[in-house]
């Protein structure tokens, strides 16, 4: 740096640039650039497909834009809500808050405790005003007396000056709740804010598909997806088993809308902790079940067939319900089945299921209702090496066919396996055989916990409360000033002042200087009980 | 009746509704056509900024606290024709006994015609709900006629209490695009997917709807106010004739437009942060997940309470402000039908 004359100011001092960059940070125009920086920064978690909402659509979107996706990448575009940047926006935002609530909160207090304030020397030009003469109702500290009566009962907060040679004025305003809540408003946003953090910090999430007959233990291992913020403990998770009697899913069978769903449930028991009674439970969409602090919601259903799969030796090796992952509102359905104990060769199978089988105008097997009124399943079947003993996790509802070879029928081609309940089918070459032995209904749980979760919820009703408040009470201030005028009347002033642009005080004064007019003048029964 | 001649009925209102709003809003324009002839001086509503401008003026200064500047103030008084006058409007000009102008008189058609169009929409909004069984807010065709419904109601009622009619054309405008528009989204009557039946369904879109009839009036009057403002700014004094001429003060246009946010701001918060999280903590097990829908709805949250913000801001009042409350407005449309059409996610029943 160079100097450069001496006009230059001296450079601030670190402690001077502090108070600076806290003044500029808690300005009222900070805060507003914030806030729009928020708006502006929360619009991509919309546009681009998020980790934490919709993992397979990010796997989805990543292959669709291989090479967008590194930049969108280091930019934390795929968790937009958790990225530094994001954080960055909301807590300044919350420092900002905060360092604009403690000192308000400071000169509030101080302003509850002084007196309304002083009149101005001419109250002729508040922008509602009055005056008038009168004889009655005794001197000037007994009209004083008066108006400070008339303005309590309106709920002003009244201060009476008395009279100092001949003049007096009572101060008076109304109105304190609105910066009440003001200040109520943002702590509550603060204590909402705090709320959500705690609950993604401390809770978790997961989904496991669960299949009549049988049941879900909450532990880790039987989770098929599970997502817990940083400081919660997944390896002590309440130790809760539910099991599944029965799952509905009924669908609309006639109308407009055939196909729609019209009713989910789950029905079983569940027994919060082991060696306790098990209790009945009905889970429905809307209608979760709360166990243990937790709660265990139905997200889905879908079609478990029954598979019986016996190798080339004629032994069962695999048997029981396989979930198929509905793909559309049809519930046409996907899925895999793994049989790594088949002889002569592992087993892997992959196809699709149809609750009710049909065809389209080209040929393509159809579900014609999501219901299982024909229920079809279709299978092709590949031998060779699954790949399961090198110890890598692989997924249940997908097949790696890399080290697999196609079953091919007698034409050559892949044998594509049609079968219908009770069906069973020969596989080529001696491998064995399939049958499809009858259709399971699977519940798709999500089970989650969110501690704290009444805090965020209080919050933001107290805070709309405040901001009721802060909206709608309108601060006013009215003074009224009386002096001895000609022939032992005395003029008295009145005028208001609204903090807050309203319509129209001046009805509000009529009414006013009216009430203290009458009040004045009692009527003659009662004018002794002043 | 049965549920199949009572859908029918629905769909009649909707279209006839349609019809009789578009008429109203020919109505309308042709009111503001013919304001571009009318003679300024018998309009007791031209003389009103005048009066009024100062008296605003000394209001914000001292809730600033700035020193007041007193001369202009101290002329006025009491203002005593501010007030009333809000709802003056239509009864003063008839009682003025002045022959009606030509534009005074489309005007009237054309809110009669927006009355009757309002209530045909109400009829059909009913028999929609007979005919489905449950509340007539299952899908986006029901949400675009019920929004329509509300923004008509909101705005009858303010130009009942507050005298609006120089909104007319705006809001017209809009119901009639989206009731055209709504037809693109039509399905018939049925019942509702179960993840919808709940209801906070109830709660969650009544206020959902009321908030954004309200943000209609309020972004129609920032609009006007910020056309009026830029011609003021140009011609360099208050404009008192043609069409600007018959929208009352940039200061009154401003003051509604603030009225109207403060009421559809709290609304909103309720709807979006309050009903909306409690609903998806019981049916998604999770009050917030970053749902595009709820992105927006807290976006469309986070660009008012800036709009609340800035009325409160040194250089952003007026302008400013009014900007932000048409940039809330854009993002609460985009939220109904940008979202629903281009992003999948778990609002995909629309809205």
């Amino acid at each position: 740096m160079e100097p450069d004359g001496p006009a230059r100011p001296p450079a601030l001092s670190p402690r001077e640039l502090g108070r600076w960059v806290w003044r500029q940070l808690t300005s009222m125009r900070t805060a507003l650039l914030l806030l729009l920086l928020l708006a502006l920064a929360a619009v991509p978690g919309s546009l681009v497909p998020q980790e934490g909402v919709d993992s397979l659509a990010v796997a989805r979107f990543q292959i669709e834009h291989p090479a967008l996706t590194p930049w969108l990448e280091r930019l934390g575009m795929f968790s937009v809500y958790a990225s530094p940047w994001f954080s960055a926006i909301y807590l300044l935002l919350l420092v900002s808050l905060i360092g604009c609530i403690v000192p308000r909160t400071a000169v509030y207090a101080r302003a509850l405790r002084a007196r309304p304030p002083r009149a101005p020397s001419r109250l002729d030009r508040l922008p509602a005003y009055a005056s008038f003469e009168t004889d009655a109702g005794g001197d000037v500290d007994d009209t004083l007396e008066q108006a400070a009566l008339m303005l309590r009962r309106r709920r002003f907060r009244v201060d009476v000056d008395p009279s100092d040679q001949g003049e007096g004025v009572v101060r008076a305003e109304r109105g304190y709740l609105r910066e009440a809540g003001n200040l109520v408003f943002h702590v509550s946003l603060v204590a909402v804010l705090v709320g959500v953090a705690v609950g993604s910090l401390w809770g978790y999430r997961g989904n496991a598909i669960v299949v009549e007959g049988r049941g879900f233990s909450n532990t880790l291992t039987q989770y098929d997806e599970f997502t817990a913020g940083a400081l919660a403990s997944p390896s002590s998770l309440p130790p809760f088993t539910v099991s599944l009697k029965q799952m509905t899913a009924d669908f609309q069978t006639s109308g407009p809308q055939v196909g729609q769903p019209k009713l989910f449930e789950a029905t079983g028991t569940v027994t919060a902790a082991p060696g306790e009674g098990a209790r009945d439970f009905d889970i429905r969409v809307n209608h979760p079940l709360e166990v243990d602090g937790t709660s265990v919601f139905l997200v889905g259903s879908g079609y478990a067939p029954v598979v019986t799969v016996r190798d080339g030796a004629g032994d069962v090796v695999s048997s029981g319900p396989v979930p198929f992952l509905p793909t559309d509102s049809s519930y046409v359905s996907e899925g895999v089945l793994k049989v790594p104990d088949a002889e002569p060769a592992q087993l892997g199978m992959e196809g699709f299921f149809l609750p009710t089988a049909g065809r389209d105008a080209d040929g393509v097997p159809i579900s014609l209702f999501p219901e299982a009124a024909d229920p079809a399943l279709s299978l092709f079947v590949y031998t060779g090496d699954l790949g399961l003993d090198d110890g890598a996790p692989q997924s249940v509802y997908s097949l790696n066919t890399d080290d697999l070879q196609v079953v091919k029928g007698d034409d050559g081609k892949p044998e594509r396996l049609l079968l219908q309940p009770g069906q069973t089918a020969e596989l080529p070459d001696g491998l064995g055989s399939v049958t499809f032995e009858t259709v399971a209904e699977f519940a798709r749980l999500q089970i989650s916990s969110t501690p704290l979760v009444w805090l965020p919820l209080t919050g933001l009703i107290v805070a709309v409360s405040g901001l009721l408040a802060s909206l709608y009470v309108r601060p006013r201030r009215a003074w009224v000033r009386a002096r001895p005028a000609q022939q032992g009347r005395r003029l008295v002033e009145v005028g208001l002042l609204d903090r807050v642009a309203r319509v129209d005080p001046s009805r509000d004064l009529d009414d006013l200087v009216t009430e203290l007019k009458s009040a004045l003048n009692p009527p003659p029964p009662k004018g002794a009980g002043r | 009746m049965n549920t199949e001649a009572l859908a029918q009925l629905s769909n009649l209102g909707v279209a006839s509704a349609t019809v009789v709003l578009g008429v109203a809003w020919l109505a309308h324009l042709v009111e503001w056509a013919a304001a571009r002839e009318v003679r300024p001086a018998r309009r007791d509503r031209s003389a009103r900024p005048v009066v009024e401008t100062p008296v605003d003026a000394a209001l914000v200064d001292a809730a600033a606290t700035t020193p007041t500047g007193g001369g202009s103030a101290a002329s006025v008084g009491s203002a005593p024709a501010a007030g009333g006058a809000g709802g003056g409007g239509g009864g003063s000009r008839a009682v003025a006994g002045l022959p009606l102008s030509r534009a005074d008189r489309f005007g009237r058609v054309g809110l009669s015609l927006t009355v009757l169009g309002a209530a045909l929409l109400a009829a059909a909004l009913i028999a929609r709900g007979f005919a489905a069984g449950r509340v007539p807010w299952g899908n986006m065709y029901e949400f675009a006629v019920t929004g329509a419904l509300v923004a008509l109601l909101v705005y009858l009622g303010l130009v009942a209490r507050a005298g609006i009619e120089w909104l007319a054309p705006i809001v017209t405008g809009f119901t009639v695009v989206v009731l055209g528009l709504a037809i693109l989204a039509y399905v018939p009557a049925g019942p509702l997917v179960p993840a919808l039946d709940s209801y906070w369904l109830v709660v969650h879109v009544a206020a959902a709807a009321i908030a954004g009839g309200a943000f209609v009036i309020g972004a129609g009057a920032s609009a006007l106010f910020l056309v009026k403002q830029r011609a003021e700014q140009r011609a360099g004094q208050p404009i008192t004739t043609g069409v600007l001429g018959r929208l009352p003060s940039t200061v009154q246009m401003d003051r509604l437009a603030f009225q109207v946010h403060a009421f559809a701001f709290p609304v909103w918060t309720f709807a979006a942060l309050i009903a909306g999280p409690i609903w998806a903590q019981y049916a998604w097990g999770r009050y917030w997940g970053w749902d595009p829908k709820e992105v927006w709805a807290f976006i469309t949250w986070v660009v008012y309470a800036s709009y609340l913000h800035a009325r409160a801001t040194a250089g952003w009042r007026g302008t400013g402000a009014a900007v932000l409350a048409l940039i809330g407005f854009a993002t609460f449309l985009f939220n109904f039908v940008g979202i629903n059409l281009f992003v999948s996610g778990l609002h995909s029943y629309a809205f």
